[in-house]
């Protein structure tokens, strides 16, 4: 059977249960889907964000994540593989992007699934402003999501 | 001439999105380029101040400051990705 890779970058927002009924609609292989799902926080006290706006690269952010999903279905057993990230300006509370896997087993749904999520962290062309009270500020990357990322390079 | 495309803070320093450019017979290399794009104004030299934290693209493709741009149609040049 076939592992179909669906990759769409929108502005509105999905379903999640929908798009995991989608992964097994019809099959009788899949034992594990695995679905994460990122979401705008606003933080705590006076400060919270108000909206957070995503800024993307057109036709690199879709290449980029194909990639990424071409890796994972070299390294991982999937039979299936969801990603859908989200543009534009959110509210608190809203989904930001999910990454779905389905496998026989676990382990590679889980594995694979984490392994998007890492590497979309550090090398999809995305970028996030923070509005406040306080003002607009450009988010800044994070050397736990490199370190994350760098810990799946194969030696 | 290629496309250059600017995003996130570094647009808002340069004040442009893109633009079209006769790229210089002495700029090989990312980081020539880079340089090269910093001597041509202010608004330009703010947004390439650190050039170690400028993250490129050459056809969408992530690509090393050492990396030669002949032959490049589109270069982007962004801070460090925060997606996901």
């Amino acid at each position: 059977m076939s592992a179909p890779v669906t990759i769409r970058l929108q502005e509105g927002d999905f379903d999640v249960a929908a798009e995991s009924a989608a992964l097994t609609r019809g099959r009788t292989d899949i034992g594990a889907v695995v679905t994460f799902i990122g979401i705008c926080r606003s933080g705590e006290g006076a400060d919270a964000i108000t909206a957070l706006t995503l800024e993307h690269y057109p036709g690199m952010a879709e290449e980029e994540i194909a990639r990424h999903a071409q890796e994972a279905l070299a390294r991982w057993p999937l039979n299936g593989l969801t990603i859908i990230h989200r543009y534009g300006r959110l509210q608190p509370g809203e989904n930001i992007m999910m990454v779905a896997t389905a496998s026989a087993h676990r382990a590679a749904a889980f594995e694979a699934a984490e392994f998007l999520m890492d590497y979309l962290k550090t090398a999809a062309p995305f970028w996030k402003s923070e509005e406040r009270c306080s003002g607009t500020t450009w988010v800044e990357a994070r050397s736990e999501d490199d370190q994350a990322a760098a810990r799946w390079t194969k030696s | 001439m290629v496309r250059i495309l600017y995003f996130a803070w570094v647009r808002e320093r340069i004040g442009k999105a893109e633009e079209r450019v006769e790229l210089p017979a002495s700029a090989r290399t990312v980081a020539d380029l880079i340089a090269w794009l910093s001597s041509r104004g202010e608004e330009y030299a703010y947004a390439f101040e650190r050039p170690t934290v400028i993250r490129t693209a050459i056809d969408k493709v992530h690509v090393k400051p050492d990396t030669a741009i002949a032959g490049a149609r589109e270069i982007a040049f962004f801070p460090p990705m925060t997606g996901g």
